[in-house]
């Protein structure tokens, strides 16, 4: 099963506005692209210019990405009220 | 500005058995949660100890959104091909009341903010806190976002990123090696097919814990759950030990290669994933409980730092709820003072020094520095398959003496200076 299809499984109420918001002038100075291996969703990739993106509509809201970027590069919030993932299970 | 007694800051456990312990207190209080209901944003492996929160807590068990008391402990070490299994069952875990249930947060959540909102407080569901509203010091209210709300106490039960402790300036930064990520499917499974896989009686559970390659080195393991009609199962990893991981890899691969191993495949088989979720755990102990106590505001359960990894047992649910509890305590005598300074609210930090939630992480603050140890994750489980296996195994050279292949499994493996050192650290736990 690809994660993109265990991610189609969850309730996502997705707002318009991101809220996660990377340092690109940090990432661009980052070899070892810590957010890539540690989000659980896979949202984090490298473009073909080489700049550091993330897919926010998928966020499972764990948090793992601002403690993994010991560098400070993710600034990560809570999606808006009543946006976001909603868990049915738990 | 409206004004009221007591926020309570995130509607998980932690904040709704605060507003449970202050339902009748003729205070107004609010509980502000940020998903569309509690439980909404909440994920657990996961299994609830209700032994010790009974005392606190005694008239929520018998109608409670439990999935199944746990009658029966599996510890599994998975070598690369092989794995060794250890099955507990105790006549204990079957005899009422029971110790411990499996537990999915959605649904018990849910049930708990409409129970307390029968008592009479507000649940307020799609309401984030976004900020702290402060004169000097002291905290006076909260800022949503679209209005302002004063108050005479301000409970941060929001959860282990707690950004209003970080506010509060109770709470350092995070970092990495204070913090486990935990992340799971729910599978839907018949509970027929569950009771005869595991061998369960009717509403009887099943938690198994497994250590080994499955973490490929990383500090960690794996667990499964069994619910009524549903596993949780899933892999926690230590952020640290995956951000040092050589060579790189996706950890969400991790449990996709799990499911693949015929130990897991055959409980699993016939199963719909239903859910794919994921949350932080506390690993830091005590090491990083931040001040829990201020001017006008509590800190409760995860946002306290209040979780203990033991190595077998994982606890952090009902530490949330009893904090939670004792919070409101606190809260009622400052009400009674009419005193909600930090030196009052101190009462809190007192009642959960005297509780078995502080007593507990004291006497296991020495577990985090032994889980850092890599052949805990490898190694041993790895040495003591193979040692099994070898004595099992028949083929067409005579085989080995029995105590012959023991011995030398042993002498090969475990009787060197490092293991040695190892048993001496592992006293501590």
């Amino acid at each position: 099963m690809k994660i993109t299809e265990k991610l189609a499984l969850d309730a996502f109420k997705n707002d318009k506005e991101t809220h996660i918001i990377l340092d690109q002038k940090i990432c661009h100075t980052c070899k070892e692209r810590f957010c890539i291996y540690a989000c659980p969703a896979n949202l984090y990739a490298l473009t073909e210019k080489e700049e550091m993106t993330v897919e926010f509509a998928g966020c499972l809201e764990c948090g793992t990405c601002m403690t993994a970027c010991v560098y400070g590069s993710v600034k990560w919030k809570y999606p808006k009220s009543g946006f976001g993932v909603q868990y049915r299970f738990g | 500005m409206d004004k009221v007694d007591v926020i309570i800051a995130g509607g998980g456990l932690a904040g709704l058995s605060c507003a449970y312990e202050l339902a009748d207190s003729g205070m107004t209080v609010i509980v502000l949660e940020r998903g569309d209901f509690s439980g909404s944003k909440n994920v657990t492996g996961g299994r609830i100890y209700v032994g010790p929160i009974r005392n606190y807590l005694p008239d929520l068990w018998k109608e409670a959104p439990l999935e199944r008391h746990v009658t029966k402990e599996f510890i599994t070490l998975l070598g690369e091909m092989n794995s060794t299994t250890l099955e507990l069952y105790s006549d204990r875990f079957n005899r009422q009341p029971y110790p411990s249930y499996t537990i999915l947060r959605a649904k018990f959540d849910r049930w708990l903010a409409d129970l307390v909102s029968e008592k009479g407080v507000f649940v307020i569901p799609q309401k984030n806190v976004n900020d702290l509203i402060k004169d000097g010091e002291k905290i006076i209210g909260v800022k949503t976002e679209d209005e302002e709300i004063g108050s005479n106490c301000v409970v941060a039960s929001d959860g282990i990123l707690s950004f209003l402790a970080e506010k509060a300036g109770l709470r350092k930064p995070f970092q990495p090696q204070h913090f486990a990520l935990g992340f799971k499917e729910v599978i839907a499974l018949d509970s027929k097919a569950i009771e005869d896989r595991f061998r369960l009686g009717e509403n009887e559970g099943a938690a198994q814990l497994f250590v080994g390659s499955l973490t490929r080195g990383v500090m960690g393991g794996g667990f499964l759950y069994t619910n009524q009609d549903s596993l949780s199962l899933g892999i926690v990893v230590g952020i640290e030990s995956l951000n040092q991981r050589e060579p790189r890899e996706e950890v969400y691969k991790f449990l996709d290669e799990f499911k693949e191993r015929p130990e897991i495949k055959n409980l699993i088989r016939g199963g719909e994933v239903v859910e794919y979720s994921a949350h932080l755990i506390s690993e830091g102990g005590l090491h990083i409980k931040p001040k829990i106590y201020g001017d006008g505001i509590l800190v409760t359960g995860d946002a306290a730092g209040l979780g203990l990894n033991m190595l077998v047992t994982v606890r952090g649910m009902e530490y949330a709820m009893v904090s939670g509890v004792l919070a409101g305590r606190a809260i009622k005598r400052a009400k009674e003072k009419n005193d909600f300074s930090a030196s009052s609210l101190a009462y809190y930090e007192k009642l959960l020094n005297e509780s078995f939630i502080i007593k507990e992480m004291n006497h296991f603050k020495n577990t985090l520095s032994i889980l850092k140890n890599k052949r805990l994750f490898s190694k041993y489980p790895q040495a003591i398959s193979n040692l099994f296996e070898k004595v099992m195994r028949v083929e067409e050279n005579p085989k080995e003496s029995l105590y012959k292949a023991i011995s030398q499994g042993l002498r090969k493996e475990f009787f060197n200076l490092e293991t040695f050192k190892d048993w001496l650290q592992f006293r501590k736990i």
